[in-house]
């Protein structure tokens, strides 16, 4: 069946595909911003104590004689000390002139009152980060503005970030794994409702047309509902068919009768031979027809009754006993012995209807098929389960065609001089199903047919 | 052209003879494959073995080994980086500043302690105090002084016996003994003290550590003031005549350090020789290393010597050597 439904992509794998995507999307987000967050917070950092080391420079200026002088305490410098051993450097500038310190350190010129600023910079391929700061020193004769640079490499800076990003990443892909794992155990618990759906439309037996009544979520309860709709259309339709056949063959009956008296009585008046043959053939085809009639009610009794099987207990072999007595006398007219074969009695529960309808069409059978002077049997086991057989001694099943011979108005080719409906089989089949069981068509070892109703 | 460009090149180094060394020693085989330039501050007797050694296990190199002042050998080396492979000094201050101008080259290769190297650039392989050097016969009668205090108390009881026999560095010409003064002057005012009671003294000043315990030898001074406690040593076991005081209030302790140039023309076997160098300090004996490996005189304290941090620029700076050559001229010059 599944390769006449049209598959286009599949639910699992797209979910899959946008929740782990989403997840990747995640971690990459949060590894850039908390890196980000990290660079500034560090940088943060290493301005602070540049701002710092430039103001204890800074506040050392002093003006003798004229003279700028700067005697910066150690801890200026000291205070850039770092893990990675940065390079410190720095520049001195009073009226844009350099004191003391690095030359061509490209530091920001700051006018007077200006805030102290920051820049990044690269100083003979280093890439540095600078710290300026000014100030204006009062003197006798003029004001003189001093600015002080500290710069120092990013070396311990880089360390730290490094460090961050990798711990980040790490817990990026951890949290990337985690959400893997769970949009995998969120899909399949999805998917799993669907597949117990399924399951459960799948397990059914093929008559089983009723509504589904487990729970489902209820994103699933409409196409529940829209199943459970088209189910009981279909049983409805099976229903109305059913009827339908049931009072056609119902209503043909009561016809055909009156038309096989007449043709019986037009025969005994007749004494021309070729009109009387002709009548024969009629009353033939009437009887044919009449069975076939007989055999779709009871196939229709059969089929509403394995619907609302009402069990009771009761004896199987007193069941069989009473049909292999009525069925005697029609035995008898054939030459037939009829015969029943049964040690103790087997008891079970079921209708006993149905049995009795499915046991009367397998005699009949056999005693259509099972030629004169021979007997058949109908056999009672009750171990190792209870299972009834009807044999007979006659041309037995044609082997290529045994398995098929249950289906409806299938009938065996070698079958055509006798009147039959092809129904026959079918309801013993259905009976046996409708107890648990299942019937089996055989052939015995010395000939004749053997058909065995197991439950 | 080329060959008056290759000519030049060659002549460098006879340029570089040229200059006025202390000392200039070539050691090693006599047809060399490659030649090692070591510039340094150091005695070439202290490193004479230190050589020897790193010769034996590297066969066909010769090893020229300059010695220069701190000083002289900041300057010479900044005006040609290229002409020295390793370079050695007491004056850890230049040092570092030599790193930190990016003139010495990052050794990965080597592992040594976190504080006794700045950016696997400079690596220490000494510890030598700052000591005060007695001539014993002169202080006979005197009480040995402990710490600078001390030192002070005896000079001004005894000026006359001491006028014009007291010595120290020029702090003006010896990086070593900027260092050590500057460092002094960090710790305690005693400093400025000592120096002006060596200033009425008519204080004798001295390029070199050498010199002076030269000079305290002959008796030519009595007391020398921030002496390397290293070379004094090393003279005192085989005689008796000085005695070296390592002050107890405070000591000054300095690393030596050894570096490589940034544009080294030998960088593998410079890189080579400092990792030997800092074996031999941590491995050899006496014999081998003949001065104090890193550690020996830290004191009890745990207090370790100047370590090497770019404050050590400080007193670097224009203004602020500027300001201490004053003040320090105007305490040891008297006239």
């Amino acid at each position: 069946m599944t390769e006449d439904v049209i598959v286009f992509g599949s639910l699992r794998n797209r979910l899959v595909v946008i929740l782990t995507g989403g997840a990747a999307l995640l971690a990459i987000i949060l590894f850039l911003f908390v890196r980000g967050y990290a660079t500034q917070i560090a940088q943060q950092g290493q301005d602070n104590i540049l701002s710092a080391s430039v103001s204890s420079i800074l506040g050392t200026a002093a003006l003798r004689d004229g003279n700028v002088e700067l005697d910066f305490p150690y801890a200026s410098l000291s205070m850039l000390n770092t893990p990675a051993d940065d390079r410190v450097f720095y520049a001195i500038y009073a009226d844009g002139e350099l004191l003391s310190g690095y030359e061509n350190l490209d530091v920001p010129q700051l006018q007077a009152g200006d805030e102290g600023t920051f820049a990044s910079l690269t100083y003979y391929g280093a890439e540095i980060r600078v710290a300026t700061a000014t100030r204006t020193l009062i003197g006798a004769d003029m004001p003189r503005q001093v600015s002080v640079s500290v710069a120092q490499t990013q070396d311990a800076l880089s360390a730290t970030l490094n460090r961050i990003s990798s711990n980040v990443a790490l817990f990026g892909a951890g949290f990337f794994a985690l959400a893997t794992a769970l949009s995998f155990w969120a899909t399949s618990t999805t998917i799993g409702q669907l597949h117990r759906l399924t399951e459960a439309v799948t397990r059914r037996g093929p008559q089983d047309l009723s509504p589904f009544s487990k729970p489902v979520p209820s994103e699933m309860a409409p196409l529940v509902v829209s199943l459970n709709t088209l189910m009981l259309r279909l049983d409805q339709s099976f229903k109305q068919s059913e009827e339908f056949i049931a009072e056609a063959a119902h209503r043909v009956r009561t016809p055909l009768a009156t038309v096989r008296s007449y043709a019986e009585a037009t025969l005994q008046r007749v004494q021309n031979l070729e009109n009387r043959n002709a009548l024969r053939a009629m009353v033939r085809a009437i009887d044919e027809s009449s069975r076939a009639a007989g055999q779709l009610l009871d196939h229709a009794m059969v089929t509403f009754r394995s619907e609302n099987l009402s069990l009771e207990s009761f004896d199987l072999v007193e069941l069989l006993g009473d049909l292999v007595r009525r069925m005697t006398p029609i035995a008898e007219m054939r030459d037939v012995i009829l015969k029943l074969d049964a040690r103790e009695p087997a008891l079970m529960s079921g209708d006993p209807i149905l049995l009795q309808n499915a046991f009367r069409n397998l005699v009949d059978n056999a005693l259509k098929y099972a030629p004169s002077d021979t007997t058949i049997t109908v056999h009672v086991h009750t171990t190792p389960t209870l299972s009834v057989s009807v044999k007979d001694q006659g041309a037995g099943f044609q082997a290529d065609e045994i398995h098929k011979l249950a289906r409806r108005f299938v009938r065996g080719s070698d079958t055509s001089d006798q009147i039959g409906s092809g129904l026959g089989l079918t309801i013993a089949q259905d009976v046996a199903l409708a107890h648990g069981g299942k019937m089996i068509l055989s052939n015995g070892r010395k000939g004749g047919a053997c058909v065995t109703l197991q439950f | 052209m080329r060959y008056f460009a290759v000519l030049i090149l060659l002549l460098f180094p006879l340029v570089g003879h040229a200059q006025d060394w202390e000392d200039h020693q070539v050691f090693g085989s006599q047809n060399p494959t490659s030649t090692l330039r070591i510039l340094s501050s150091t005695d070439t007797s202290f490193f004479a073995p230190i050589i020897e050694n790193f010769i034996a296990q590297q066969p066909n190199i010769e090893v020229q080994y300059l010695v220069a002042g701190t000083t002289h050998l900041d300057e010479a080396f900044r005006q040609n980086p290229d002409q020295f492979d390793v370079v050695i000094s007491s004056a850890m201050d230049l040092q570092l500043k030599l790193a930190n101008d990016g003139l010495a080259a990052r050794l990965d290769g080597i592992s040594h302690p976190e504080w006794a190297q700045w950016r696997g650039s400079i690596f220490a392989f000494t510890t030598e105090p700052a000591a005060i050097v007695v001539n014993n016969e002169a202080f006979a009668d005197l009480p040995i002084p402990a710490t600078r205090q001390d030192l002070i108390e005896v000079l001004r009881a005894n000026s006359e016996t001491f006028m014009g026999k007291v010595g120290t560095y020029d702090v003006r010409q010896s990086g070593l003994g900027y260092l050590f003064a500057t460092q002094d002057a960090r710790a305690s005012e005693t400093f400025w003290r000592l120096m002006e009671v060596i200033g009425t003294l008519d204080a004798q000043l001295y390029c070199c550590s050498g010199d002076m315990i030269d000079d305290l030898m002959t008796g030519r001074i009595l007391v020398a003031y921030n002496v390397l406690g290293s070379y004094a040593l090393a003279r005192s076991e085989t005689k008796d005549m000085l005695t070296v005081i390592l002050p107890s209030e405070f000591p000054t302790t300095m690393m030596r350090s050894a570096l490589v140039s940034q544009s080294a023309s030998q960088p593998a076997l410079a890189e080579a020789f400092v990792d030997h160098l800092i074996r031999l300090q941590s491995d050899g004996g006496p014999q081998d290393f003949p001065l104090p490996p890193l550690g020996a005189f830290q004191d009890t304290t745990g207090r370790t010597s100047i370590s090497l941090e770019p404050a050590l620029m400080t007193y670097l700076d224009t203004l602020k050597r500027q300001t201490f050559i004053r003040e320090w001229e105007s305490a040891i010059i008297q006239q």
